[in-house]
């Protein structure tokens, strides 16, 4: 199934803005994160289709993938 | 002698409809009341100090009475924490809990509002304070010089209708989050990094902050990308200005949409993106 990707702020830096990525029926919101190469650490936010979502959650086909690197700074 | 109102109010006519501030400090040595005093009686009285005049317009009297009335905890005096405590000043919020442990360091000269070549080694609460008393002398500040964290995050929380995150740590903010969640009361929340920064707000009771930092800290880390990208300017700026809107609008009863949502951007790009929490 293919979903999008999108990184945000420093992910995007030697990766890409948005792609449409190829994932196996049944992939989670970690496998887009591995696929788009960023390491899970990195990983700070992630939305599903506008939404908050956990790394374990299941994606489906076209689903939007949207990941933030963690902001703290004050 | 006229009573204060009488004399507020006389004041308020010949000058054109608002009070000024002359008026005030004559006030202040004729009837011995504090500022905050004579705010609180001439905003009952319905009486705007000339210093709010282009408040009004967009949040009324109430809302301006509703801000005097307000208590605010703002977590951090630094780059977030100096900006939201000069906005909440300006306003009209008539009490401010200011906290943090450290004082000024040339590094926090580039963005960090409260900073000056004076302050230099100074503790940041106390400056905050100083701060106030020269933008708004109604305005009272509790300066805590103190780590905010779970021995005394309930404690500094007492009495405040709202608790603002100025903060530069995970763990920090975090537990801020969840005293305010137990005393029921609105956490904004903001964070920056260089071109970049996200900011939300609380509602009373709920676990937002928390489960927006769910994943980060797994490998320890109490902080984000400002350790390698630093903060500007502008961001802290930004994310303050946000916050202090956000405040404003749950004080004065308005509501913020920013509520249960995370904005997040990129002042490089202009750009902003907006999430469900």
């Amino acid at each position: 199934m293919q979903i999008a990707v999108k990184l945000f702020a420093t992910l995007r830096d030697g990766r890409f803005e948005s792609a449409p990525i190829e994932l196996p029926i049944g992939a989670l919101v970690s496998d887009a994160i591995e696929a788009a190469g960023v390491p899970p650490k990195d990983a700070a936010v992630v939305f599903v289709n506008g939404r908050h979502a956990e790394p374990g959650r299941p994606l489906s086909p076209g689903d939007a993938v949207a990941i933030f690197p963690p902001v703290g700074g004050g | 002698m006229e009573s204060i109102v009488g004399y507020l109010t006389a004041a308020a006519q010949a000058a054109g409809g608002f009070i000024p501030w002359s008026a005030e400090l004559e006030a202040a040595g004729r009837y011995g009341l504090s500022h905050r005093e004579i705010e609180a009686a001439a905003l009952k009285a319905g009486l705007v100090p000339a210093r709010y005049a282009r408040n009004i317009g967009t949040i009324g009297l109430e809302g301006q009475r509703a801000l005097h009335r307000a208590r605010v905890l703002v977590a951090g005096c630094g780059g977030l924490g100096g900006n939201v405590i000069e906005g909440l000043a300006r306003l009209g919020v008539g009490s401010v809990v200011a906290v943090d442990p450290d004082a000024f360091d040339e590094s926090n000269m580039n963005r960090q509002l409260l900073c000056t070549v004076e302050s230099l080694g100074r503790p940041k609460a106390e400056e905050a304070a100083r701060r106030v008393a020269q933008v708004n002398p109604a305005a009272i500040v509790t300066a805590v010089r103190a780590r905010l964290g779970p021995d005394n995050a309930d404690e500094l929380l007492a009495a405040c209708d709202l608790a603002i995150d100025a903060l530069d740590s995970v763990s920090a903010r975090v537990c801020l989050s969840e005293a305010a969640a137990r005393r029921g009361i609105p956490f904004i929340h903001a964070a920056v990094a260089g071109w970049y920064g996200q900011a939300s707000v609380q509602a009373p009771g709920s676990a937002l902050v928390a489960g927006l930092y769910a994943g980060a800290g797994a490998d320890g880390a109490d902080r984000g990308e400002e350790t390698r990208l630093g903060n500007q300017s502008y961001g802290p700026a930004f994310a303050a200005a946000l916050e202090v809107a956000a405040a404003c609008a749950i004080l004065c009863g308005q509501g913020s949409g920013l509520s249960g949502r995370l904005l997040t951007w990129d002042l490089k790009a202009g750009s902003s993106a907006g999430f469900d929490l």
